[in-house]
């Protein structure tokens, strides 16, 4: 189930680039990204809602790779 | 003036690298606080958004003058760390943690009238001076704290952290800042109590009036009755006495953990008669905390 | 957290006080050889949470086993205090000569332990107070110090006992104080201490409070006297409402939400934090609303905690409708909160602009709180609304509903 009122935007170089995802799985403070064995990114539906808008995902990743969308605005 | 603390008073944060505590001692630090120091025991050498930790309290009253100490640790290690404050010579201690034993509590209490120094908590949310200083999580981030709290003369005290936030914001929307506010602790236990930090209220020139949020349970409502009576105390007293509803359910605890009425002279009921009888005034809601403060302070003048 | 009377009495002969024959006891035939055990007079009491057994009639004595097999049966039965007896504790029954009463409490005021003591026993010992000071000491002593005699001593000696009697008493009060100390307990008590006509001291009841605080250090000891980590041993025992509550609030460790006392009204709370909300069931009642519940949130929360709170509050029959109120928040954020109330809303099938009656959490992350609720076109205001008039407005919409 997607968020009610976070969702998460990453581009798909970043997505691929194992590194980035796994700094990504690291800073969320609520788990929203997660690294799959193979390294791929997957992000966890259920945490979106979870989201406290701390934008250390937005600063881990190179600039504008990862979007957090606010869906009330 | 203020009482407790002010712009120069220095102290340090126990627990420092802990979740809340670095928390509050950013918002500390972003509204002017003067923390010269942190513990957190195998840490030294890292820092928090600049204060340098260390590993022993005397690692930083050795070298600089420490007025007070934030202890912001697990409710297992907090007697350590108050101890361990209080036998490096810190006369003033904030204890954040909540869930202590009763047990530990006292004997912190006793070492601390032992060491003459104070203790605020356990339990609370600390100090704050508005304009001056803020030691302990009241009031949250810089901005909302300056949204909340003004400097005036009006004194507050608060079994409840977040109470002491709500009446300070009612206030200053009402045109009236505060001296100094203090969230004295929610326990069955504390450091200190309204009757105990009257004296410092009384003699501190910027205060002229006192703002009280009360609950049920223990006998410190009584205890400030008193004391008003047997000082004669020049500071009108408006008292806000929350859980009415608790005089109908003995031996229930609700909000904090001193929360419970378990005799007659733990209820509202009672307490109010006790404050009314010491001239204090009770509000009925906090809205009307502001006017009825007016109105005794027009009749002080 | 009070102990049953057989389990204060557990506790006391671990650590050697004098006590009579006895047998906990759950049927009539247990009680019968518990009785011919014994081999003399016994009483028989119900084991209840609650003052006031021997009013009701809960307490009885009976000379022979198949007497005490028929009274296990009469007073079984019987509710005191709104509470049914857990068991019936079969004590040897012996003639008094004397009755004490010996207390250790804290004193919130001097900040301290206190031990009272009296030679007037068996009574309600605050009346004992008023009415004959001078057969009542209360004597405080020091966290620090060592517990040594002379504190039991002193307080005995002070209502005049002496002789014998005062060494005699003096170990074992002295004793009640190292268990109150060693154990965390609020109310450690024997009421009442006494001398049998054989000169023998005996304690005949107790009751000893354990402080809630410290039941994970006790853990090993609650578990040997069989009490589970889901007694709460509040002055009634909790509602599956409740529990799922607490349920809610174990969910995960971010903030508090689920803490939950259950009322029979219409108007669900989800309301924080300790004091606030003590403020605004005060201002909810004062303005005749019907509260379905208490609850205290505070602590931020995570959105799924206050979701499955939300939609708990919700489960509760005859539950249109919640108010969501705060006070000044400076931890717990708004946006977190209203994200919760209205996913809880949504999972529960109703619509949150309907089911939210008012929603008033000013302070911490409210500019995106406030758009959160816009969206969702639920009822909300700042702190420009106090939190007495906030709870008038969730009352009158559910009057006009």
């Amino acid at each position: 189930m997607p968020g009610l009122f976070i969702d998460v935007k990453v581009s798909d170089k970043a997505a691929k680039d194992t590194a980035v995802v796994a700094k990504l799985a690291e800073v969320c403070p609520v788990d929203i990204f997660a690294q799959d064995q193979g390294g791929a990114l997957r992000i966890v539906e259920e945490n979106l809602d979870e989201c406290v808008l701390c934008d250390l995902c937005m600063s881990a990743a190179p600039s504008n790779s990862v979007e957090v969308v606010k869906l009330y605005e | 003036m203020s009482i407790l603390i002010n712009s120069e008073t220095t102290f340090i944060v126990q627990g420092i690298t802990g979740r809340e505590a670095v928390n509050l001692t950013r918002e500390n630090l972003d509204y002017g606080a003067k923390i010269v120091g942190g513990v957190t025991p195998g840490r030294a050498g890292r820092d928090v958004y600049g204060v340098q930790v260390y590993d022993c309290v005397r690692d930083i009253t050795a070298k600089t003058r420490v007025d007070g100490s934030v202890v912001c640790v697990p409710p297992r290690f907090t007697r350590d760390a108050v101890f361990e404050a209080l036998e490096n010579g810190i006369k003033l201690i904030v204890v954040v943690t909540e869930r202590i034993p009763r047990k530990e509590v006292a004997q912190m209490i006793e070492l601390a009238s032992l060491r003459g120094a104070r203790i605020i908590g356990p339990n609370c949310l600390g100090i704050i001076s508005p304009g001056e200083a803020k030691m302990g999580g009241v009031g949250g981030p810089a901005a909302n704290t300056k949204t909340a709290y003004s400097k005036g003369s009006i004194g507050v005290m608060s079994r409840s952290g977040g109470m002491t936030t709500e009446i300070a914001s009612t206030l200053t929307a009402a045109g009236m800042g505060q001296s100094t506010a203090v969230s004295i602790g929610g326990d069955a236990i504390i450091g200190t109590s309204y009757a105990e930090l009257m004296p410092l209220f009384e003699a501190d020139p910027q205060t002229k009036a006192i703002a009280i949020y009360s609950e049920p349970g223990g006998r410190m409502e009584a205890e400030l009755a008193e004391w008003i009576q047997q000082h004669n105390s020049r500071l009108p007293i408006v008292a806000f006495m929350a859980g009415r509803f608790m005089d109908e359910m003995p031996g229930m605890r609700f909000g904090h953990a001193g929360t419970i009425v378990e005799g007659k002279a733990d209820t509202t009921a009672e307490k109010i008669k006790r404050m009314k009888e010491a001239g204090i005034a009770v509000a009925e809601r906090i809205s009307d905390i502001p006017k009825m403060l007016q109105e005794r302070l027009g009749e002080v003048k | 957290m009070r102990f049953y009377e057989y389990e204060s009495k557990a506790l006391f002969a671990r650590h050697g006080l004098p006590l009579g024959q006895s047998g906990v006891a759950d049927s009539a035939v247990h009680a019968r050889e518990i009785a011919h055990r014994i081999g003399r007079p016994v009483v028989l009491k119900s084991q209840v949470l609650s003052g006031g057994r021997m009013k009701a009639g809960a307490v009885k004595f009976a000379d022979t086993p198949d007497e005490a097999a028929q009274i296990y049966d009469e007073i079984f039965p019987i509710i005191v205090g709104g509470q049914k007896a857990r068991s019936i504790l079969v004590e040897e029954k012996s003639p008094i000569a004397q009755e004490y009463y010996a207390g250790v409490t804290w004193d919130g005021r001097r900040k301290l332990p206190v031990l009272i003591f009296s030679d007037m026993g068996g009574i309600d010992i605050e009346e004992v107070a008023e009415q004959h000071p001078d057969h009542v000491s209360k004597t405080h002593f020091s966290t620090i110090l060592p517990v040594t005699p002379r504190i039991a001593k002193e307080a005995i000696a002070a209502t005049g006992v002496t002789g014998g009697a005062l060494n005699k008493l003096t170990p074992i009060v002295s004793k009640l104080i190292d268990i109150f100390l060693e154990y965390d307990l609020t109310l450690a008590e024997i009421n009442p201490l006494v001398r049998l006509e054989d000169g023998r001291f005996v304690v005949l009841d107790g009751h000893v409070d354990m402080e809630a605080e410290a039941r994970d250090q006790h853990a090993k000891l609650l578990k040997e006297l069989g009490i589970g980590p889901e007694e709460t041993r509040q002055a009634r025992p909790p509602t599956d409402f409740e529990i799922r509550g607490a349920e809610v609030d174990a969910s995960d460790h971010r903030g508090v939400a689920g803490n939950v006392v259950e009322f029979d009204g219409n108007l669900g709370l989800i309301i924080g934090a300790g004091g606030g909300s003590l403020t605004l069931f005060d201002a909810v009642r004062s303005q005749g609303g019907h509260p379905a519940n208490y609850c205290e949130i505070g602590g931020n929360p995570s959105v799924n905690k206050t979701c499955e709170l939300t939609k708990l509050v919700l489960s509760k029959p005859g539950v249109e409708k919640i108010a969501v109120m705060m006070n000044v928040v400076s931890n717990t954020r708004v946006d977190i909160v209203a994200r919760g109330v209205i996913k809880g809303c949504i999972e529960a099938g109703k619509d949150p602009s309907e089911t939210i009656a008012i929603f008033r959490i000013p302070g911490a992350w409210e500019e995106e709180g406030f758009k959160i609720l816009a969206k969702h076109k639920v009822d909300y205001c700042d702190r420009s609304v106090s939190m007495y008039d906030a709870a008038g407005r969730a009352v009158a919409k559910m009057k006009s509903a």
